[in-house]
């Protein structure tokens, strides 16, 4: 099968999922504590809305955001807060974090199953709205108002990145294996909500057992309704799975810059966001579980884990057998993508979806040098910039004039850097840019 | 800093790739030009290094030597010298090439000439006589006295260059004196004939080169635009009438395959873009035939590349990568 792919650019890293793509997920048992950020979303932190010493139960709603875009934020364990202090946090350094010691007579949490065809798209929006669902690939974009894209906006398909691109991480694959029919199920529940009829689940061919699964599961529940859930192989291309690429790999539609998904009439969930969905639709269950990747050659055993939003890492690690003595650094997200962490205080979030703890031999610490105009940065580019010359433009200090270069179109991807032989920080100094052109106004 | 993950190839190590692939065109320039061609590339290639390290030094930069970058220019600059000038010429060239043109510009990458050229030109200019004139005939092992294969009695044994014989007396004169044209083919190609030091081995020159494109360190577009345009060109305008000319003499001599394959693809002074990249090419060998039949050299490569050069970041400015989805340009109502 010959995948569907986007236009130009792209790059090929080691895949290293074979550390983790057969392993089934794994439900962690729930630590004594949990750390949970009231920033783990796009837009303004959440309010907290308990007190120290007021017990909580799992599911309880902890923090809210009233007004601003935001996500509400629920208690992953049955216990007594401990304390509101700032901590450690893996993408904003220190964020004010929820500290919930876990009541260990508690039983989990059951949830009734219901029937989510017998409610109304709006309910089932304030259902995502309630179990404070984002966006789980990473940016954590409150899921209930992608949802509601403006009137004018034409939506007729939704689009399920399967992609999974980035190297090491390998929660998507293993969710679409072991859950096909909650993910079709949850694709359903946003068609619903959208009011549309098609979707289309893109996932990479290196993933064909995904494949398979998904596309028997998508199969059996065809003929039902109205609803058609399609799958579609994809070339294995880093960044097959960004937004944009993945909207042209599979409905060839480009998003102009500066433009949203809804402006050629399509929305992007992500499958791990499907199968939250799904739960808040079929069990009312907010989201305070995350199913993430544990990866790298410095993690005793690597695994997909289940595990609860706010276990700190050095419960994880723990669990996992503890880190070898060749750890050279702690990554939150991918590797292409993804943030260095400093230590194993920070805890999991609701968009984590993978921490690795990479040897030396896997990840580059060194320095970097001149720019030598190899020109691969161009050839790696998704989006057709000039890596190059906007880091040149920086270091001598015309930051502010690069946005010819079309550097607001720059999603930081990585290949520039990727490819770069010189090892320059071209990401960095894409982000410097930005920051700078700003600035001039 | 992400990404965390890098590829594993290195400035250095593309530096020290392509020294490797020139290599075995040194071992042969060795076999036939005698130990001069050993002795001169090693003045270089230590001159290159050792003017970039104490320039580095003054202008307060980290010294950077093993990237292997200085080491490449000498190694090209010795190619682009004849092998009978006095063993301390590279020197004077190695402070033009790197500390002028390259250390001055503000270092690796900033450079708007070919390093290892700008050597050349600048010997060209100030030492004439040796750079026009100091050619050796390839050694007849059969024939002579290990002295001279140990590099003396230059004087007794100066020739002239295929091109010179081209230019100056024609093509009658150049079978004359080379052989017929399948012997010139076949020489022109393993390198057995008076040229530069690097530069007559056109067999070998093309070997590394190609070598060079399956490691993906240079692609096909400016060589080959390169060498396409100098063999057209020279067939349309290099013969007595139109259409008669030796495209075949014209790229196996002087020293083409070398700039095509090694000077024209430095990343510093050539256009990025593949589009660029042919335009690039075409110029170079544009310039080169024009050089070679109407100008005042017999060989005119390395001011075709320096020409070029100058032109690199214009063309860097008129080709431009395609975007894959712009922002759609205002509405005209909006704009007013």
């Amino acid at each position: 099968m010959a995948g569907a792919t986007f236009p130009r650019g792209g790059v090929h890293p080691a895949e290293h999922k074979e550390l983790t793509e057969h392993l089934a997920i794994e439900e962690m048992p729930p630590p004594q504590q949990v750390v949970i950020p009231v920033s783990m979303h796009f837009g303004a932190p959440a309010k907290p809305v308990v007190k120290k010493k007021q017990e909580v139960q799992e599911g309880d709603v902890i923090a809210t955001v009233e007004k601003a875009l935001g996500a509400t934020i629920h208690s992953s364990v049955t216990g007594v807060v401990k304390t509101i202090e700032s901590r450690p946090h893996p993408t904003m350094v220190r964020c004010d974090a929820i500290v919930i010691d876990r009541d260990p007579s508690a039983p989990p949490r059951v949830y009734e199953p219901q029937d989510w065809r017998k409610t109304t798209a709006e309910q089932l929006l304030a259902k995502v709205k309630d179990a404070g669902i984002v966006g789980l690939g990473g940016a954590g974009f409150p899921t209930h108002v992608k949802l509601s894209p403006p009137p004018s906006a034409k939506v007729d398909t939704l689009v399920l990145n399967g992609a999974e691109c980035e190297p090491y991480l390998t929660t998507d694959h293993r969710i679409m294996l072991e859950h096909p029919q909650k993910v079709v199920e949850g694709t359903k529940v946003l068609l619903k909500i959208l009011g549309i009829k098609k979707a289309v689940i893109g996932i990479e061919l290196n993933k064909a057992d995904a494949i398979n699964a998904m596309t028997k599961a998508a199969k059996e529940a065809s003929g039902q309704d109205e609803f058609t859930v399609a799958v579609q192989g994809m070339t294995v291309k880093y960044p097959q799975g960004s937004e944009k690429q993945l909207i042209y790999s599979l409905t060839q539609r480009s998003v102009p810059g500066g433009g949203l998904p809804f402006d050629v009439g399509v929305i992007v969930q992500n499958i791990s966001t499907t199968l939250a969905i799904f739960e808040a639709a079929t069990l009312n269950k907010p989201l305070y579980e995350k199913v993430a990747t544990f990866s790298g050659r410095a993690i005793k055993r690597p695994a997909n884990l289940k595990v609860k939003v706010g276990t700190v890492l050095s419960d994880v690690a723990a669990y996992l057998g503890g880190t070898t003595n060749d750890l050279t650094k702690i990554v939150s997200g991918g590797p292409m993508m993804g943030f260095a962490v400093s230590n194993l205080d920070v805890p999991i979030t609701k968009t984590s979806s993978g921490v690795l703890f990479l040897s030396s031999s896997e990840t580059d610490t060194g320095t970097y040098g001149p720019c030598i105009h190899c020109g691969w940065c161009l050839e790696a580019c998704p989006m057709g910039l000039q890596p190059k010359e906007v880091a040149i433009y920086v270091e001598a200090g015309k930051g502010h004039q690069t946005e010819k270069f079309g550097v607001f179109e720059c999603f930081e991807c990585g290949c520039c850097a990727y490819v770069c032989p010189a090892k320059r920080p071209l990401v960095q100094f894409a982000r410097l840019a930005k920051i700078q052109v700003k600035k001039h106004g | 800093m992400s990404p965390h993950i890098r590829l594993g190839r290195t400035t250095a190590g593309i530096m020290w790739t392509v020294i490797a692939t020139l290599m075995p065109v040194l071992l042969l320039s060795i076999y036939v030009f005698g130990f001069r061609s050993l002795i001169i590339t090693l003045v270089s290639v230590i001159s290159c290094v050792v003017v970039e390290a104490i320039s580095q030094k003054a202008l307060g930069r980290p010294v950077s030597v093993t990237d292997g970058s200085a080491v490449l220019t000498g190694i090209l600059m010795a190619f682009v010298i004849p092998p009978g000038v006095p063993y301390w010429l590279p020197l004077i060239g190695a402070v033009a090439a790197i500390f002028i043109n390259k250390e001055l510009m503000g270092g690796l990458g900033f450079n708007v000439w070919n390093p290892a050229l700008v050597g050349r030109a600048l010997l060209t200019a100030s030492f004439p006589v040796y750079m026009t004139a100091a050619w050796i005939p390839p050694i007849d092992w059969s024939q002579s006295p290990l002295g001279v294969y140990l590099g003396g009695g230059v004087d007794a044994v100066s020739t002239a260059t295929p091109l010179y014989v081209l230019r100056h007396y024609g093509l009658a004169a150049l079978l004359e004196k080379f052989g017929d044209l399948s012997v010139i083919y076949k020489n022109f190609a393993i390198g057995l004939r008076p040229g530069c030091i690097g530069e007559t081995s056109s067999l070998l020159l093309l070997a590394g080169g190609v070598f060079l494109m399956i490691r993906g360190i240079i692609t096909w577009h400016i060589p080959v635009s390169t060498i396409a345009t100098v063999a057209v060109l020279s067939w349309i305008f290099g013969g007595e009438t139109w259409f008669t000319g030796n495209p075949l003499v014209h790229v196996l001599s002087g020293g083409l395959m070398l700039g095509a394959f090694y000077m024209c693809t430095d990343y510093v002074t050539s256009p990025t873009l593949k589009s660029g990249q042919i335009v690039f090419g075409m110029g170079v060998g544009l310039l080169t035939v024009l050089i070679r039949l109407k100008g005042g050299y017999p060989e005119g490569v390395c001011y075709a590349i320096l020409l070029m050069n100058c032109l690199t970041p214009a063309l860097d400015e008129w080709f431009k990568p395609k975007r894959f989805a712009p922002p759609k340009p205002a509405p005209v109502a909006a704009v007013k």
